[in-house]
């Protein structure tokens, strides 16, 4: 009896979380599809009759759609170089001995201690000298130095564990060094750049504090830093407010849905081995 | 020959490999990070060097105007990770703990509890903000349904429970993250242990304390460090909720939105002091590497091999 007891208390436990997650963010995608008037006389109605013309609404702007092309070329650039700069340290670091070796292991791990955000000021400058201000690529740069060393430091760990015959069985056979990373490891570490990729990714995608001092240019905002605008400027009208957020978030909640496992892997890879 | 012919491929491969991806972290996050430093000992005129300040700044950062500002800054943080470490530790602990007992239905219940991690804080901070409108917003209707007089509470609005509700919208956002690292370190635990001891008649909650928790200490270093972490560092969500000026009238003002308005202008000024703010840069940078090596530390010291 008593032991039935303490796992329904667990049980409702979880129940009350699922709850305290779940209606925030129904309440998000219900009220996207109600009238801003009907909205405003009750909040806590269903919404019987989806009315989708503040999807419509928001997407005729046309702002939305910049922000979200922006982001996903932000995003994917600095995905792109993550994980080429990343296979290429990680092989190196994590399947060769070489003079220097714990020197650059040493400056990896130091750089997975410093906050961008207080460098913020000096990378500012730096970016303007550099005319990177106000552009994509420097953004792109900027995300890729913050998320390259724990990637490296993750990356050298896959390769490290892949047995050495690999290599050596590839060399006989006449493949270069090139054609045993291309070929032979990298397919072995796939594992490794999903997690890589969803632990660089996100962060990036749903920042909005680095495209909030680097970006002016409306025509260049993503899509976090350009809800910031938005939000302001659809002030009351709720209808079209929620839709926006609900857009927003949407790209992200598909994916979780399809790869949960694979996202709670690579969003904890930083703290699980530190 | 082959062997040395290799060696050589081996060595040429080396640097070609690495350099492009220790180029850029040493322009892009090392260099800034070592000129942070340097910037805090000048003085500035707009974003434009002027002449040797020494430490000037940071003097003028501990007398008025800054000193004030950055005293309550500075508690607000403290408050945030006391806050932050009691409720999401033991939230995160609880959650865990659940999820631990449950033989069916585990996958479901991680993956809604961990479900609010990946939202961007813009998002969550909106969806919360409309949440808790004081007008039609569902809390205080819902509230007020219950009979309760919300009274029009402000909550985000309200200097005494700003910080409070930013805490708490924070919990739900993160909870998630701790949860999954304690649950980790739950499941890493051996299993002969835990029925070695109800052999010997140990309730579960003995089991829980006199077992359980303390072989959770090693996850529990990394969830407190990256708490205070955070916490000292906090911005996202105090930004979206209470512009750069940490309102409701600096209620919710913490380090890093000061360190934003000293950088870059306020809402409602946008003169910047580059020296005090890199001076207020380097402040926090110090807080939180001496507070995480020492926090890390001394946890560590009481952490057992399971």
């Amino acid at each position: 009896m008593k032991f039935f007891m303490t796992k329904n208390i667990f049980r409702s436990i979880l129940i009350i979380n699922v709850l305290t997650v779940l209606l925030p963010i129904f309440f998000l995608f219900n009220s996207a599809l109600r009238e801003t008037n009907d909205f405003a006389r009750n909040p806590l109605v269903l919404a019987r009759h989806p009315y989708w013309q503040n999807f419509t609404d928001v997407w005729a702007d046309g702002s939305f759609a910049i922000y979200l092309k922006n982001s996903i070329i932000v995003t994917g650039g600095s995905l792109l170089l993550i994980l080429i700069f990343s296979i290429g340290a990680g092989f190196v670091l994590g399947r060769y001995t070489f003079k220097g070796q714990n020197l650059i292991i040493g400056f990896i791990l130091t750089g997975m201690l410093i906050p961008a955000k207080l460098a913020i000021l000096p990378l500012f400058i730096q970016l303007k000298w550099m005319h990177l201000l106000n552009s994509h690529i420097g953004l792109i740069l900027v995300y890729t130095a913050g998320a390259l060393p724990a990637a490296i430091f993750i990356m050298s760990g896959f390769f490290r564990a892949l047995p050495l015959d690999l290599d050596n069985a590839a060399r006989i056979d006449g493949a270069s060094e090139g054609q045993l990373l291309r070929k032979v490891l990298v397919p072995l570490v796939k594992p490794g750049l999903a997690i890589i990729a969803i632990y660089s990714a996100i962060p990036i995608w749903n920042d909005f504090f680095l495209p909030l001092v680097f970006l002016q240019d409306p025509s260049k905002k993503t899509i976090m830093q350009g809800l910031t605008a938005f939000f302001g400027e659809y002030q009351s009208q709720w209808g079209a407010l929620f839709a926006g957020l609900t857009m927003a978030a949407l790209p992200l909640i598909v994916l979780y849905l399809l790869l949960s496992e694979q996202f709670i892997k690579g969003l904890t890879a930083g703290a699980v081995k530190g | 020959m082959l062997q040395s012919g290799l060696k050589r491929q081996q060595q040429k491969f080396t640097w070609l490999l690495l350099t492009p991806g220790i180029l850029v972290i040493v322009i892009f996050t090392s260099l800034p990070a070592f000129t942070t430093l340097s910037y805090s000992f000048f003085h500035w005129t707009g974003f434009v060097r002027g002449d040797w300040a020494g430490i000037e700044n940071f003097q003028r950062l501990f007398t008025f105007p800054f000193r004030a500002q950055f005293l309550s800054a500075l508690r607000h943080n403290t408050l945030v990770f006391i806050g932050i470490f009691i409720i999401q530790t033991s939230g995160g602990i609880l959650l865990a703990y659940s999820l631990y007992q449950l033989r069916r239905g585990q996958r479901f219940f991680r993956t809604v509890a961990f479900f609010p991690v990946i939202f961007s804080l813009v998002i969550v901070g909106y969806m919360w903000q409309s949440l808790l409108n004081p007008f039609n917003g569902p809390i205080n209707v819902i509230i007020s349904k219950l009979g309760i007089d919300s009274g029009g509470l402000l909550w985000l609005g309200e200097t005494k429970t700003a910080l409070p509700t930013m805490v708490f919208i924070n919990l739900w956002r993160w909870v998630g993250f701790p949860t999954i690292i304690f649950l980790a370190g739950l499941n890493a635990i051996n299993a002969e242990y835990l029925e070695a001891a109800r052999i010997d008649g140990a309730s579960d909650f003995q089991i829980f304390r006199k077992i359980m928790f303390p072989l959770l200490a090693p996850s529990m270093t990394i969830v407190s460090v990256l708490t205070f972490i955070g916490a000292f560092e906090w911005f996202d969500l105090p930004f979206i909720l209470g512009g750069s000026n940490g309102n409701p009238e600096g209620a919710a003002d913490t380090l890093a939105l000061m360190f934003y308005r000293l950088s870059f202008g306020s809402a409602d000024s946008i003169a910047n002091e580059v020296g005090v703010g890199s001076a207020l840069g380097v402040v926090i940078f110090v807080i939180v590497g001496v507070g995480a090596t020492l926090g890390a530390k001394m946890l560590r010291s009481r952490e057992v091999e399971s």
